[in-house]
């Protein structure tokens, strides 16, 4: 697994619109890279014969019948959204001129 | 800036195409994916979503039954496997259609795998194509782009979005690369398309619209020198949304793939945009390595466990494929094989279908939609189905000129009508004052005026020339600006000079 330094975190944090100061930066690219060394060290601990587990419990099809429950108004939806429009989300643009 | 592109015939004469497919096919189950928030077209936006569907930390998802059963369904349609056990996936990836920074998917343990297609071509060959997998994930929301020059992602301001999308249960539909179309490719691509969509509405599990996107095709193209059995490298052709733009996207990426290669250059590896408007395609993002999602199993998620008595109870409740059907209809409506074949060719089957159901006999129904309106779709550039013509108003037409209530000239004058939106063809009939003349006496003076216009032809049938009577009908037609019932005229005129019929 690779390692997570200053800039990964800077790239993320630019990619998931996170406004992160220097010191901020430094301090989560620590903590990340004590979190992937950790999850590294479970990945030397299962060997070729352990399965890969996606779910802590042995459970299987968990479904929900198709019928229709709660919805949000467009306001609720948008109550969180940093920007919107007409009942939609306003997002910068995303290409530049290709 | 356009591409450069060579003709179809000479990219044909130098490469051999590869083609493969991915099809997006989009359920009808009346709620998301994996949240209870409705699934339907049109609403206002942002307001068929719930906590589920906006990301919102720390909400669960759970897996609709029906999505599963509808999912199983189309594998077995394809002829494929159904995965004893399967998984979701997140792929991992940062853009605005989704708000959760993930699609939930499936990655290396699709429901379905191992499974074909056989594709009967317009002459009637059969083609073959192997299915690699069908995978369940979630749709994204939809992005509208806005400022820039045409609304287009290149060169937008910004972009508003709306979520009510987001989390509708997909299918993505992934064939094995295509081998040995030729110059059958275009054809191929749209029969492929066709073929997909015809399975998912026949099975009721998708309303199978494409101008709604409920069925979009990615299209990947790749051309190789004849004889190498290398693959080329390929391009992928986004959101082909109508049968006919998957035949002419096909079509033009075979072509601009010739010119590249001719030139020497390699072929670029991406993501192509198709313009229905110029026909072509342009450059989207280069897919490279640099598409890393991150895919891992999706820890909100259970695996799913299709146990075979399971499969075999939903096999059982599989209609009558599309094959079969095709055989069984033309049997009931008596058309020969080329008149079943013309009738599947400009894809009209199911609209002769509801027009049958909606009271007509076949003849009429196959008159109206081959006589009629499919040179309109033709000329109108849309698929027959879309050109906006209702069953029940063919069969209204048809009856209108079975009473004698208007002619067959001035029904195909109510339908152009129709399609204009002048409303319904009673609505019209009233309006345009149309209206065959039966009453005797209007019909009686302008044969009279027609009769005295032209002495000699009067002269001519009392002596027993009988085929030169088209003349006085004609003047007679002309005259009640075709309003008039033409075998009622003749008895007329006939009467009049004294003549047996």
């Amino acid at each position: 697994m690779a390692a997570i330094n200053r800039d990964d975190v800077a790239h993320l944090a630019r990619l998931a619109h996170i406004e992160m100061s220097a010191e901020e930066l430094d301090r989560m690219a620590g903590e990340l890279a004590v979190i992937v060394e950790s999850v590294k060290s479970v990945s030397e601990a299962a060997g070729e014969d352990v399965p890969a587990t996606s779910h802590p419990i042995p459970l299987t099809n968990v479904f929900r019948e198709d019928v229709v429950g709660h919805t949000f108004t467009a306001e609720q939806a948008l109550s969180g959204a940093p920007d919107a429009y007409e009942g939609r989300f306003k997002v910068p643009a995303i290409l530049d001129e290709g | 800036m356009s591409d450069a592109t060579l003709s179809f015939e000479e990219a044909m004469e130098k490469y051999d195409p590869v083609l493969g497919f991915e099809v997006h096919v989009e359920l009808n189950t009346k709620t998301k994916m994996f949240s209870s928030a409705p699934n339907v077209f049109g609403d206002e936006p942002n307001t068929n979503v719930n906590e589920v569907d906006l990301g919102m930390p720390g909400v669960l998802p759970v897996v609709n039954r029906t999505a599963i059963e509808s999912s199983i369904k189309i594998g077995l349609a394809l002829n494929c496997k159904i995965a004893e056990t399967c998984r979701f996936a997140r792929k991992n990836y940062f853009y605005p259609d989704t708000p959760k920074n993930f699609q939930t998917s499936q990655y290396d343990e699709p429901i379905a795998y191992d499974g074909y297609l056989d594709i009967e071509l317009s002459d009637g060959t059969m083609f073959r194509v192997e299915i690699e997998r069908a995978h369940m994930e979630e749709d994204a929301g939809k992005l509208t782009h806005m400022g820039g020059a045409t609304g287009r992602i290149q060169g937008a301001d910004y972009s508003l979005v709306d979520y009510n999308r987001s989390g509708v249960p997909l299918v993505e539909i992934v064939t094995k690369p295509i081998e040995g179309a030729g110059s059958r490719a275009p054809e191929l691509a749209k029969a492929y398309v066709a073929a997909v969509r015809e399975i998912v509405k026949n099975l009721g599990v998708s309303d199978a619209k494409m101008e709604r996107g409920n069925v979009r095709c990615d299209a990947n193209v790749s051309l190789r020198p004849h004889g190498r059995e290398r693959f080329g490298i390929r391009s992928e052709t986004k959101n082909v949304n109508s049968l006919r733009a998957v035949e002419h996207a096909v079509h033009y990426e075979i072509r601009r793939h010739a010119a590249v290669l001719d030139s020497g250059e390699p072929v670029i590896q991406e993501t192509r945009h198709w313009h229905e408007d110029t026909r072509s395609t342009t450059s989207g993002r280069p897919k490279s390595d640099a598409d890393d999602y991150r895919y891992f199993p999706e820890p909100d998620l259970v695996p799913i466990v299709a146990s075979r008595e399971w499969v075999e109870e939903l096999r059982a409740t599989l209609p009558e494929p599309p094959a079969a059907r095709r055989k069984r209809l033309q049997a009931h409506w008596g058309y020969s094989d080329l008149e079943f074949r013309d009738v599947v060719n400009a894809g009209v089957m199911d609209e002769i279908e509801e027009t049958i159901a909606a009271g007509a006999t076949a003849t009429v129904a196959r008159k109206w939609w081959m006589g009629e309106i499919v040179g309109r779709a033709k000329i109108a550039d849309v698929d027959p189905g879309q050109l906006g013509v209702a069953p029940a108003t063919i069969v209204e037409l048809n009856t209108m000129v079975e009473d004698g209530k208007i002619n067959n000239k001035m029904a195909t004058e109510v339908l152009d009508g129709v399609l204009a939106g002048e409303g319904t063809p009673a609505e019209i009939v009233a309006k345009r004052g149309l209206a065959v003349v039966s009453d005797d006496g209007p019909l009686l003076e302008a044969i009279d005026a027609a009769l005295a216009a032209q002495p000699g032809v009067a002269d001519k049938i009392r002596g027993g020339k009988l085929q030169a009577i088209g003349a006085i009908v004609g003047g007679v037609m002309k005259a009640t600006r075709g309003q008039a019932d033409a075998g009622r005229v003749r008895e007329l005129i006939l009467e009049r000079l004294g003549v047996e019929g």
